[in-house]
This record gives C-alpha cells, sequence and structure tokens, in this order.
C-alpha cells in the first residue's frame, strides 16, 4: 500500500509506540481488540496515521512568533491534515476516537503541546498562539463529549476548518491583534485547567527537553539527523495530569477570576 | 542575458557577495560585498521582516554598469555595480587631496591625465520597490523587453516597470475570498526567455500554469494548465507535499520548462500540458524516509534547477552537498559533491554514488550518513560557458569543465 510506504519509518515510529501511543491504544478500548486480534497491520497503520495527525498540528501550531510563518508550509501541512481526517472520517476511526473513554489521556496531549506551544516569553506576555486555542476548542470539543461542562459540538470537518483559519489570520494584519485577544479569551473560557496557577504548576514539573523540542521543531534543527529524534521521543510521554486532579479547585478559581474580568 | 563574467549569491546576512570570474588558480577573491537589505520591524503584525535575501537576478546589461534586482521577503531593491579603475590627476584649482589650492601659488595650467589606480567597486541602490507584497517574495524575473519585472509571493504576482517604484501591477490574485479555503499556493514564476507576454508560475500543488498578459489585465485565467495525474502506485500523506514545485525555469530556447519537486526534475514541452516530456529522480532512495524527512522538514526544502546555455544538460541541488547533472541526449547522470575537501584547486570532482543497501562500492554513502543540513539549494550555470556555480551553506563553488569548455 503507498500508504504503509509513505508511513513506515521503524526508527521514529517504532520509538513512539512503545513509549506512549502503544500503551493509549490498549488502554482503549475493549470492543475494537477483538476484531484487531487477526490483523496486526491495522493498529500499526492506524497509530502511524494519528502520529503524524499529531505531528501535523504541532507543526502548525509551533510559529515562529517574532517572524511570519511560512505560509507555503502551513497550507501544505494543513492539507496533510484535513487528508488524514478525511479518511478517518471515511474509516469510521474518527468517532471511534470520539467515543473512547480516553477524555483524560486527550486532555494529557493537549496539555503536552500547550507546553511545547509556550515559550517563557509568551506566557510572560500572555499572548497565545491563536490558532492552537481553537484548536483546543475544536479537538476538546470532539474529544469529551460526556464532559460536564458546556461547550458547543463541532463536527470534524469543521475541525481543520477552524484550524486553517486561524493559521491563516496570522498573516492578516487587520486581525490579528483581535485574534490574540479572542485566543486569550477562550483560554479562560472553555479549558479548566487553563488558569495562570495550574499553568505554573505544569512548567514546574517540566523539564528542560520540552524546551529543546521546542526549538527543535521551530526550525533550529542543524545538528539532528534523519532518523535521530530524542526530542520527539520525550513529546510521546507528556506530563501526566496533575493538573487534571486540581480541576474541581481550578474551576472554583477560575469562577473568581472570571468575576473579577467581568467586573473590570 | 545575463552578464557574462560576474555570478553572484545571497547569504543570511543581507549581503550580495560578487566573485569574479575565473581562470583564475584556486579559490576566488571577493570581488564586492555590500549589505542589500536590513532587518526591518512590521509594526502592525509585530512581526520581524528578515534581511534574508531570498533570489537576484541580474539584469541585462545595457552600459558599463551591471544591474541586480535582489529581494528579501517583501521589498526589491534594484542596484547598480560599477568599477572604477582610473582616476584623473593633475587638477588646476584642488591639489592631491581635494582640497582647493591657494590661487596664488597657481603659475601654470595643466591637463589632468587619468592614471590607473586599484579596482574599485561602487554599489548603489538604484531603485527600492517597497510595499508590493502581502505575503513573502519567492521570485523575480526580468522581463525580456528589459523594462519590466514581476515579483511573486504566495499569493500575488505583481509586475512593475524597472523605473518606477510607487505602483505595480497585480497580474495574478490567488488568494480566496475566505482563507479558510485555501489550499494552494504559489511556488515560483518566470518570464518567457521571448515572449514577453508569457509567463509561468509554479504552485505548492504540482501544476504550472502559463499566462498571457494580452488575454486580460488580470491573469487568473491561464492560458495553458500543465498538470501530471498523480501515480496511484505511489500515493501517500506526502504525495502532495513532493509534488510541489520549488522552481520552475523556461529553457533558453524557450521550448521547454524545467520543474524541481522534492524527488523529481521534470522536463516540460509548452505545447504538451498532460504530462512531461522527461522526468529524473534526483533522490529517490528518500522515498522511503519521507515520514522523517517531514518530521525535520527538510521535506519543505526547496531545490532550484538549472539549465546549461545550449538546453542539453539539467542540474540541480541535493543533501550532503551533492548536486546533480543530467544530460538529457545520453541520458546519462552523475552525482558530485560541492565540499572543501573534495574540491581542491584544479582537482577532478569524483561521481559520488548513494547506495541504498544490495551492493555497496568503497566510496559510496549510505541514505542513512547522508547529512541533511547540507544542502545545496542554489545553483547557477553559465549562459554559454560550461561553468557552474554551487551555493553550500557560506561557501561559493565555482566549477568548470576543462575538457568541454565550449557548450555544445
Amino acid at each position: 500500500m503507498g500508504e504503509e510506504e509513505g508511513l513506515h519509518q521503524t526508527p521514529l515510529l517504532d520509538t513512539m509506540f512503545v513509549r506512549g501511543l502503544k500503551r493509549k491504544c490498549f488502554d482503549g478500548e475493549e470492543d475494537i481488540e477483538g476484531t484487531l486480534a487477526g490483523i496486526k497491520a491495522i493498529p500499526s497503520y492506524n497509530l502511524q496515521r494519528q502520529s503524524l495527525l499529531d505531528m501535523s498540528l504541532v507543526k502548525l501550531q509551533l510559529c515562529h512568533m517574532l517572524v511570519e510563518p511560512n505560509l507555503c508550509r502551513s497550507v501544505l501541512i494543513a492539507n496533510t491534515v484535513r487528508q488524514i481526517q478525511e479518511e478517518m472520517t471515511q474509516d469510521g476511526t474518527w468517532q471511534m476516537i470520539n467515543t473512547q473513554s480516553t477524555g483524560q489521556t486527550s486532555l494529557d496531549r493537549l496539555v503536552s503541546t500547550d507546553i511545547l506551544c509556550r515559550s517563557s516569553r509568551e506566557q510572560a506576555e500572555g499572548k497565545q498562539v491563536p490558532g492552537y486555542s481553537s484548536f483546543n476548542k475544536d479537538f476538546e470539543d470532539d474529544q469529551t463529549q460526556d464532559s460536564s461542562e458546556t461547550m458547543s459540538t463541532s463536527s470534524s470537518v469543521q475541525t481543520p476548518r477552524n484550524l486553517q483559519s486561524n493559521v491563516w489570520e496570522m498573516e492578516n494584519p487587520q486581525e490579528s491583534r483581535g485574534n490574540f485577544q479572542k485566543s486569550l479569551d477562550q483560554i479562560f473560557e472553555t479549558l479548566e485547567n487553563k488558569n495562570p496557577n495550574s499553568v505554573e504548576d505544569l512548567f514546574s514539573e517540566v523539564d528542560n527537553s520540552y524546551y529543546d523540542l521546542d526549538t527543535m521543531l521551530t526550525g533550529m534543527m542543524s545538528n539532528t539527523k534523519m532518523g535521530h529524534c530524542d526530542g520527539l521521543e520525550t513529546f510521546s510521554s507528556p506530563t501526566t495530569a496533575t493538573s487534571n486532579s486540581n480541576c474541581k479547585s481550578d474551576l472554583n478559581e477560575l469562577d473568581h477570576i472570571v468575576e473579577i474580568l467581568v467586573e473590570s | 542575458m545575463i552578464p557574462l563574467s560576474f555570478f553572484t549569491c545571497g547569504v543570511h546576512g543581507g549581503n550580495d557577495e560578487s566573485k569574479n570570474e575565473p581562470y583564475s588558480q584556486g579559490e576566488y577573491n571577493v570581488y564586492s560585498t555590500f549589505q542589500s537589505h536590513e532587518p526591518e520591524f512590521d509594526y502592525l503584525k509585530s512581526l520581524e521582516i528578515e534581511e534574508k535575501i531570498n533570489k537576484i537576478k541580474w539584469l541585462p546589461q545595457q552600459n558599463a554598469a551591471h544591474s541586480l534586482l535582489s529581494t528579501n521577503d517583501k521589498t526589491i531593491k534594484l542596484w547598480k555595480i560599477t568599477e572604477r579603475d582610473k582616476r584623473p590627476e593633475g587638477y588646476n584649482l584642488k591639489d592631491e587631496e581635494g582640497k582647493l589650492k591657494d590661487l596664488s601659488t597657481v603659475t601654470s595650467l595643466q591637463v589632468p591625465v587619468l592614471k590607473p589606480m586599484d579596482l574599485m567597486v561602487e554599489v548603489t541602490p538604484r531603485r527600492i520597490f517597497a510595499n508590493g507584497h502581502t505575503y513573502h517574495v519567492n521570485s523575480i524575473s526580468v522581463n525580456s523587453d528589459c523594462e519590466t519585472y514581476m515579483s511573486a509571493d504566495d499569493l500575488r504576482i505583481n509586475l512593475w516597470h524597472l523605473a518606477i517604484t510607487d505602483r505595480s501591477f497585480n497580474i495574478v490574485d490567488i488568494k480566496p475570498a475566505n482563507m479558510e479555503d485555501l489550499t494552494e499556493v504559489i511556488t515560483a514564476s518566470e518570464f518567457h526567455p521571448h515572449h514577453c507576454n508569457l509567463f509561468v508560475y509554479s504552485s505548492s500543488k504540482g501544476s504550472l500554469r502559463l499566462c498571457d498578459m494580452r488575454a486580460s489585465a488580470l491573469c487568473d485565467k491561464h492560458s495553458k494548465l500543465y498538470e501530471e495525474p498523480e501515480d496511484p502506485s505511489n500515493r501517500s500523506f506526502f504525495s502532495e507535499i513532493i509534488s510541489s514545485v520549488s522552481d520552475v525555469k523556461f529553457s533558453h530556447s524557450g521550448r521547454y520548462m524545467l520543474t524541481r519537486d522534492y524527488l523529481t526534475v521534470k522536463v516540460w514541452d509548452l505545447n504538451m500540458e498532460t504530462k512531461p516530456v522527461e522526468t529524473y529522480q534526483v533522490h529517490d532512495y528518500l522515498r522511503s524516509k519521507l515520514c522523517s524527512l517531514y518530521e525535520n522538514d527538510c521535506i519543505f526544502d526547496k531545490f532550484e534547477c538549472a539549465w546549461n546555455g545550449s538546453d542539453s544538460v539539467i542540474m540541480t541541488g541535493a543533501y550532503n552537498n551533492f548536486f546533480r547533472m543530467f544530460d538529457r541526449n545520453t541520458k546519462r547522470d552523475v552525482t558530485l559533491e560541492a565540499s572543501r575537501e573534495s574540491s581542491k584547486p584544479r582537482a577532478i570532482l569524483k561521481p559520488r554514488r548513494v547506495c541504498v543497501g544490495g551492493k555497496r562500492r568503497k566510496d559510496d554513502i549510505s541514505v542513512d550518513s547522508l547529512d541533511f543540513t547540507k544542502k545545496i539549494l542554489h545553483t547557477a550555470w553559465h549562459p554559454t560557458e560550461n561553468i557552474i556555480a554551487i551555493a553550500a551553506t557560506n561557501n561559493l563553488y565555482i566549477f568548470q569543465d576543462k575538457v568541454n569548455s565550449e557548450m555544445h
């Protein structure tokens, strides 16, 4: 299969399997295990495709904040993301992921990519990558439909669109400023574990390898040879959801903060 | 069309370095260095505009001076390069240092004579074409009429007159009304070498569009669309990315176009839109490594390509400081390396080979040992002689074919 050829990257993806994604798949639904029992190739392809999707989304979010991102590269990556999601929708695997009870692990992944996105400078300025926050909202909409939080659901087809629009809007001079503020608002509204306190906690637990990954993926890859992916291996072992345990208290704090914002 | 005796290369510092022409023994002396662009800050977007030069194009030489266009992401500049190797001496009113003489000391008149002096190269900016582009400029091309040129960014192409800096005409605009619908961008463009009304632009989906400026003011409708149908047996999630055309060059004859995508170079006949007439594999051994190359962003590298003067040989760069040449007549190809170690002055370049498992010869390099940080993105071929310029990171290499110095 052409897809198999294109994705068959033993050094990188095998390590990813070992570290985290394989675990996630098996931790997932029991009902698909039976069907997959005899067909070893299929979970492998799905996992590879999923990791490609994850990688692509990370690439789109890790934009240089100082210099405009390369539009051609962004378009090509976004098209790849759309292709994968279309195929997953056709496969039915997109639905499978939605109904998985892995809301927690999905949040883990979201949390870890958030760490990758935010440099300490951005955090200090309160800036946010606009596309990423929108991605959070949409992605979480698909993942945690049983969540008690009120969130508007969006279809999987919309996800790439919203993602794209925010990426492109970075190029739009009039809207880019507004996007930053909008994204900031979204952060406070939608994700309960994104108030400043828990983010501080997250940062305190993160070791420097995340920042190395950030610089690595944002283009300073002069020392990276093919197949040598130490940085990306840390990607597959995200910080466990310490923040999730603080959800309830964070919720109260968030209410408090929103109150303050609304009053001001 | 290109001045015969100069090569230029742009480097990240925003410098242009021109190297003088050949037949010197080994290392070249720098002819001239100048800062073309400075870093700027776009206050509206809060983003830096890099001084990095994306493209340089020489203008046809019309007098003793040379002119070139250089561009960074946003601004195009026209530079004039003049030489001075003589100076007048023996003024009547000024002394040697230029100070006015005391007239009472002047007793006779003399005629100033021109005396030779050390070569002085003067580079002056003649025009600055600013504020024409919202997106990053990826190519510039001088028209055969020698009066106009075009500049292309990701979504638009503008036509400029070389003498007018405050106005440009938009001739291609592929920006969708809704940016969410954006799926394709412009990657390269070039004017036809003889027909000043024709130009071609390539896209990130691997298609070429030939446009005729006589047809309409805004050339959104192409006259011809060159597109090769996808090979279903090679389909992968990376198919679109590797089909994105990074460079397009007309042949000197004007009959053919050369395109470079990630793994191949293709020759297209202007009269045939359905498929290229020739396809050459540059580094097909990378086809199974596309995922890793996607991960480290190498898959987005934009390689240039070049014709030789007689359109019989085409050349393009690759990784590990390798570059490839394909002879269209004999169908033979060669891989050469541009590096200090293998390029002592007047040494003959040894052909290199990349092995993909199987039989491995002594000097072969295996695919996994290739250095992907050493990429040859920019190559140029002298328009009439067998001399090539290869840019490898911070070095410029100039090679010539001693045996066949005439083009054939």
